[in-house]
């Protein structure tokens, strides 16, 4: 396993003065590839402040971030946005997918925004990490009629377009049954083993996160765990 | 950017009633806009026609016989004026000399030498006040469209003929071949049968005017040379103000062109296309506002998905080019829905063909519809309007977007 991440003394503070709000203070993490972690921690304490850092779509207040050698501390956002494209895939709890698209078409965006148009290599490489999530008869399915499960599994299939080295989840499961739930963690478990793309996944759920080889704990903004 | 333009079109075609409202909208005001273009122009070509049109558009008149002055050369002040006789016309006398000259120039549609001058017609007991207007026969119509208002008769004019008004043949009860005597200011009578009459539908010609031929008024005016005036009309009657210096230059004339005398006129039609130039501005604006207000409404309704699209990679340049692209191609389809409904209710309208005396109704211009400036204008406004909601769209934060 080779270095994939690092962050150093990192801090994000919101608002100022009085308002001040200390979210993350001097926080250190390393991650290898091919890790599958799961991002624990009470309600506020951070993780989903700390995964939007870690992908790039906000910047830390003070301290370091390198992600496969690249400091991104101080990217200029064109710098970022094609960085994330390339290298990291998101799944988020709530508003994952574009509902005007059909499932395939949200699972090649990725590809299509940096060629510039709908590929039929991007199309087919779509369609098997559909059917990989076990969509086969969901691929040209309007979004907006699936099931929260079926969402959430398109989701992933989109993180993963770009063969990313991390994806970063944030509550993937939340909103979805126990079974479901499961359903999505196998996956993500399978595509972790198989492929070796780095997951970190925040969850509030012993279960999901009892799927994952590593369990990172934030509290107070810092490691505990 | 195809990419983004299909985007844009989903997003369109998605919320498929607000397009259509949206579009509708901007055709609205696309039809102002070519409504408002073919009446002014209309408006204007119907003035022209009622007036320009008709009018010399570049007159030589023959200059006035100024009272001669005498003064004695041994320098006493006796001072002789000669009263200005009113007999004693101006005359052009070389037109033989001159009028192949003006006919060469380039855009000079043709001339007519005329004899002009006051006279009384007389029938039977009844006598009016007319002006005589000597023309070359078979020239009649060179000026004002002598033949085009004939209602009895022929517009011809012959050896012993004279045209003369509606207006007038009423007022005098005359009737089509009837004699009527025409006695000149100079004293001179002839006895005219009365071969055509007009109606131009103004005042003035309909009621005062009688039309010989120009023998007729050699007779009548005692002028066996020359003419009072020449008329040249042009095939552009705004090109009379460079052509009648060059007229002047080459004769020696004093060629005038109509533009001196219809100054209140010309102010009057350019206050008019201004008047049209706010009222399309305003509908340009209606247009701009409109379709800002929606796309801002929706760049805040998509505010997540502009989140997750920048969040897989997508540009600030990606996002503002799918809401530039809704904005133009709402530009676009409402400028041709509006263009060709604009059209479509302008054909109900009588050709412009007819705009002449007794036409009724609004003068209003098919061919000056302006359809294609109304559609890049709305096309152009339209991508002005979308460019805040675009870019309040490219610098959405994706994490405030996402809201997670
Ligand atoms: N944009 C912001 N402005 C101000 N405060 C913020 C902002 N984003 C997050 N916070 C605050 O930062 C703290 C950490 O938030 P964060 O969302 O990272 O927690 P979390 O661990 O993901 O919680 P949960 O488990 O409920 O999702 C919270 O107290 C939150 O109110
Ligand atoms: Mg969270």
């Amino acid at each position: 396993m080779t270095a994939l991440l690092s962050v150093q003394d990192l801090v994000k503070t919101f608002g100022s003065g009085d308002a001040e709000t200390r979210v993350l203070r001097g926080l250190n993490l390393a991650m290898q590839t091919g890790e599958l972690a799961a991002l624990l921690g009470p309600s506020g304490s951070g993780k989903s402040t700390l995964l939007t850092i870690l992908g790039t779509l906000m910047h830390p207040t003070s301290g370091s971030h390198t992600m496969l050698g690249v400091d991104l501390t101080r990217a200029s956002d064109q710098a970022l946005t094609e960085f994330r494209n390339l290298h990291i895939g998101f799944v988020f709890q709530f508003h994952n997918l574009l509902p005007d698209f059909t499932a395939l078409e949200n699972v090649i965006f990725p590809t299509a925004v940096r060629e510039g148009r709908e590929t039929v290599r991007a199309r087919a490489r779509g369609q098997d990490l559909l059917v990989r999530m076990g969509l086969a008869d969901r691929i040209n399915f309007p979004t907006a009629n699936l099931s929260g499960g079926q969402k959430q599994r398109v989701a992933v299939a989109r993180a993963l377009m770009n063969s990313p080295e991390l994806v970063l989840a944030d509550e993937p499961t939340g909103n979805l049954d126990r079974a479901s739930a499961l359903q999505v963690m196998d996956l993500i478990a399978e595509i972790n083993r198989e492929e070796g793309t780095t997951f970190l996944i925040s969850t509030h759920d012993e279960k999901i996160a009892a799927v994952c080889r590593r369990q990172i704990v934030v509290g107070d903004g810092l490691l505990t765990g | 950017m195809l990419y983004a333009l299909k985007i844009a079109i989903r997003y369109l075609t998605a919320s498929r009633a607000q397009t259509a409202l949206l579009v509708f909208g901007v055709a609205i005001g696309v039809f102002i806009f070519i409504f408002m273009s073919a009446l002014i122009g209309g408006l204007a070509e119907f003035i022209m026609a009622r007036t320009a049109g008709d009018m010399s558009h570049i007159t030589i008149q023959a200059e006035a016989v100024d009272p001669a002055l005498v003064l004695p050369s041994d320098g006493r002040t006796v001072l002789l004026v000669q009263e200005a006789s009113s007999q004693a016309t101006a005359v052009l006398k070389d037109t033989p000399a001159f009028i192949p000259l003006i006919e060469a120039l380039p855009g000079v549609i043709g001339t007519s030498q005329q004899i002009n001058g006051s006279g009384f017609l007389t029938r039977g007991a009844q006598v009016t006040q007319v002006s005589i207007n000597g023309l070359e026969p078979g020239r009649e119509s060179v000026i004002a469209n002598l033949a085009s208002y004939i209602t009895a008769g022929t517009a011809s004019l012959g050896a012993g003929g004279v045209l003369l008004g509606k207006t007038l043949v009423e007022d005098m009860d005359l009737r089509l071949g009837q004699t009527v005597r025409l006695q000149s200011s100079g004293g001179v009578e002839a006895l005219l049968t009365i071969t055509g009459i007009y109606e131009m539908g103004s005042g003035g010609p309909d009621r005062r005017q009688a039309y010989v031929s120009l023998a007729t008024a050699r007779t009548l005016f005692k002028m066996p040379q020359g003419v009072t005036r020449v008329e040249i009309k042009l095939a552009d009657l705004y090109a009379a103000d460079a052509l009648a210096p060059r007229i002047r230059a080459l004769t020696g004339l004093d060629a005038r062109s109509w533009t001196e005398q219809a100054a209140q006129l010309l102010e009057a039609l350019r206050a008019q296309a201004q008047t049209g130039y706010i009222l399309k501005a305003f509908a340009l604006l209606t247009i701009i506002i409109g379709v800002a207000s929606a796309l801002l409404l929706s760049t805040y309704r998509r505010r997540p998905e502009i989140g997750i699209m920048r969040a897989m990679g997508a540009g600030r340049w990606f996002v503002t080019v799918v809401f530039v692209s809704q904005g133009a191609l709402i530009g676009l389809m409402g400028g041709v829905f509006g263009a060709a409904a604009g059209y479509g209710v302008l054909l109900a309208f009588p050709a412009r063909e007819s705009f002449g005396p007794g036409q009724s109704g609004l003068p209003i211009d098919i061919t000056q519809g302006a359809y294609g400036l109304a559609i890049i204008l709305t096309t152009l406004g339209a991508i002005a309007a979308s460019i805040l909601p675009a870019r309040a769209a490219a610098r959405l934060d994706p994490v405030t977007a996402i809201g997670q």
